[in-house]
């Protein structure tokens, strides 16, 4: 579904990202780890290309997105980034709606088919009844939902997620999970998702891409990637680790 | 409630901009027959007909277009800038295009369409440098924004006053009437080329609508949902300094239209520029005639320049939305 090949990024003189490879394939989530710093968000924007790569190439489904427009990339990637903010009276479901840019025409109302995808985003992420409030009137927790109703609104088969659990109480970050994993497994689609809880690392996703300093350290099924060794060698910290006596997956303790 | 019944802009397009329609056409018809002399529109004699279609209905229909260019020119660049306090005037656009006016007027007084082009020009220039001083690398702030548009103006307005004082002084007086916003010079051709800016001008801004429904969110978010920021960028710039550039060629400075206008629409209508940019225009056409039959018949049969109305009513909303923000 998304691939990357040899990418290096950077912003201005500074390097962050050096010769970076992996595939997403479909139906897959994958969580990017690592230390404040390592070039998360920055891997992150290069995969929509919202940051030119300065060698390399990622490809949607075969496609380079340096041949496809900003429309066409947006119409297969959609992106739940860290929360802006607006001063103007912008309301949820105005904002959920303006994530149909990429289909239809540039100018012009909403199709039915815009509507209806609004409508799903809105009912999924528990916001239908928020509709009609302000977006600058909401809670981080409230705003970060918007968000992610607005990625899904796009109907995008890749959903690329920025921390999207910071702000959310334990019952929506389940909720958070649970759509994204339907997204990627339901329709084909997949997902890309910065988390610094290793524990929600473990839970969802089906594989992790542990950055160190702009590079892989490390690459695999969550009982592959978190061990010791890695996360010491990562994040400087002892970790103990056993398995969550509920799923069976592992369970990462800090031992501060 | 669904999404289909709440959002139903079609509907809301239809109904506000039905009243804005009649609001405007009261508005001129009132204008018409208010002044100095007043003239029964359904008796006309020969006097009240030369004074109603050689002075002042150009100088309605004038008002009219000025102010439909500024309250759109100032709805798009507030949409862009993310900042409801963008307002042509305060970022020095309206300078600019004072200054090339100036230009065209020391350097080519007897050819028409110089003041046009030269206003584009300045209107252009001076929103060109505001943008580049107000950007920084962490983005763009409504401090920085307002700031240098305060230097900007500031800067202009001292090469405007050393070009006045090259002027005589019976054209000095009708200059700082004009800088100040006036309509008393208006001309037909004046009207004609303001008219078609305004119609132009407003319906490129509204072809960018959708785009700037995000980009006033963010423009990394803009770009992220398919927005090709640049050129939505580089359409409003160029179509506000159009607009303010034509304006303010035909009528000088008339100041703060470009905030309130949106602002009194966004109440009415929320924040989606689909609405906002045309019903702006609408308005602005309005306010501007209502201000003016204003200046006109105060302390008739003197005259106030429009400028000071609307700047007596926008000061105090610039407070105000300044103090809520």
């Amino acid at each position: 579904m998304l691939k990357v090949q040899n990418i290096s990024a950077g912003y201005g003189s500074r390097d962050i990202l050096r010769d970076i490879s992996f595939e997403v394939p479909e139906g897959r989530i994958t969580a990017l780890l690592g230390a404040n710093g390592a070039g998360k968000t920055t891997l992150l924007r290069t995969l929509n290309r919202t940051l030119e790569t300065r060698s390399g190439e990622v490809f949607l489904a075969d496609m380079p997105l340096s041949e496809m427009s900003r429309r066409d990339i947006a119409r297969g990637i959609a992106v739940v980034a860290q929360e802006n903010e607006t001063s103007f009276p912008v309301t949820v479901q105005e904002f959920v709606l303006s994530g149909r840019f990429a289909h239809g025409s540039t100018f012009g109302w909403e199709t039915v088919a815009d509507l209806s995808a609004a409508e799903t985003g809105l009912v999924v992420c528990e916001l239908a009844d928020m509709r009609d409030r302000l977006m600058n009137e909401l809670s981080g927790g409230e705003r970060q939902r918007v968000l992610l109703a607005r990625a899904l609104a796009t109907e995008a088969r890749v959903l690329l997620l920025d921390e999207p659990t910071a702000n959310l109480d334990l019952s929506h970050q389940a909720m958070m999970f649970r759509l994204v994993n339907e997204r990627s497994k339901g329709c084909g689609g997949s997902a890309v998702v910065i988390t610094h809880d290793l524990n929600l690392a473990s839970e969802f996703a089906d594989e992790i891409l542990l950055l160190k300093k702009g590079e892989i350290a490390a690459q695999g099924p969550p009982g592959k990637v978190l061990t010791a060794d890695l996360i010491r060698s990562v994040f400087g910290v002892d970790v103990l680790l056993d398995s969550n006596p509920g799923t069976g997956n592992v369970r990462v303790t800090n031992l501060w | 409630m669904t999404v289909r019944e709440s959002i139903n802009g079609r509907a809301k397009a239809f109904r506000y901009g039905a009243a804005l329609l009649i609001l405007l056409g009261i508005a001129i018809l009132a204008a018409a027959s208010l002044g100095a002399e007043n003239i029964s529109l359904f008796h006309l004699n020969d006097a009240g007909s030369t004074i109603l279609f050689e002075i002042r209905l150009p100088r309605i229909l004038l008002g009219a277009c000025v102010g439909a260019s500024l309250a759109a020119a100032g709805a798009g660049l507030q949409a862009l800038l993310r900042n409801p306090l963008a307002e042509p005037y305060l970022l020095g656009v309206s300078n600019g295009a004072a200054l090339g006016t100036m230009v065209a007027i020391v350097l080519f007084g007897s050819f028409d369409y110089a003041r046009p082009v030269l206003a584009f020009a300045g209107a252009a220039l001076s929103t060109f440098a505001v943008y580049q001083m107000a950007r920084s690398k962490v983005g763009m702030n409504s401090e920085r924004l307002i700031l240098s548009g305060v230097i900007v103006t500031t800067l202009l307005s001292s090469v405007i006053i050393l070009l006045t004082s090259l002027l005589d002084a019976t054209r000095l007086r009708s200059f700082t009437f004009w800088l100040l916003g006036d309509l008393s010079q208006a001309t037909r051709s004046g009207f004609y080329i303001c008219l078609a800016s305004a119609v132009i001008g407003t319906l490129i801004l509204s072809t960018q609508a959708k785009a700037l429904n995000l980009m006033m969110v963010g423009e990394r978010d803009a770009f992220d949902f398919g927005v090709e920021v640049e050129r939505t960028r580089l359409a409003v710039f160029a179509a506000s300094a159009g607009l303010v550039g034509i304006a303010v060629s035909a009528s000088g400075s008339v100041g703060f239209v470009g905030l309130i206008v949106p602002h009194l629409i966004r109440l009415a209508v929320g924040s989606d520029n689909r609405l906002v940019l045309p019903f702006s225009a609408l308005f602005g056409a309005s306010f501007v005639v209502i201000a003016d039959t204003a200046a006109r018949t105060m302390i008739a049969p003197r005259e106030l320049p429009v400028g000071a109305i609307t700047a007596l009513i926008g000061c105090p909303l610039f407070i105000w939305l300044l103090r809520r923000n």
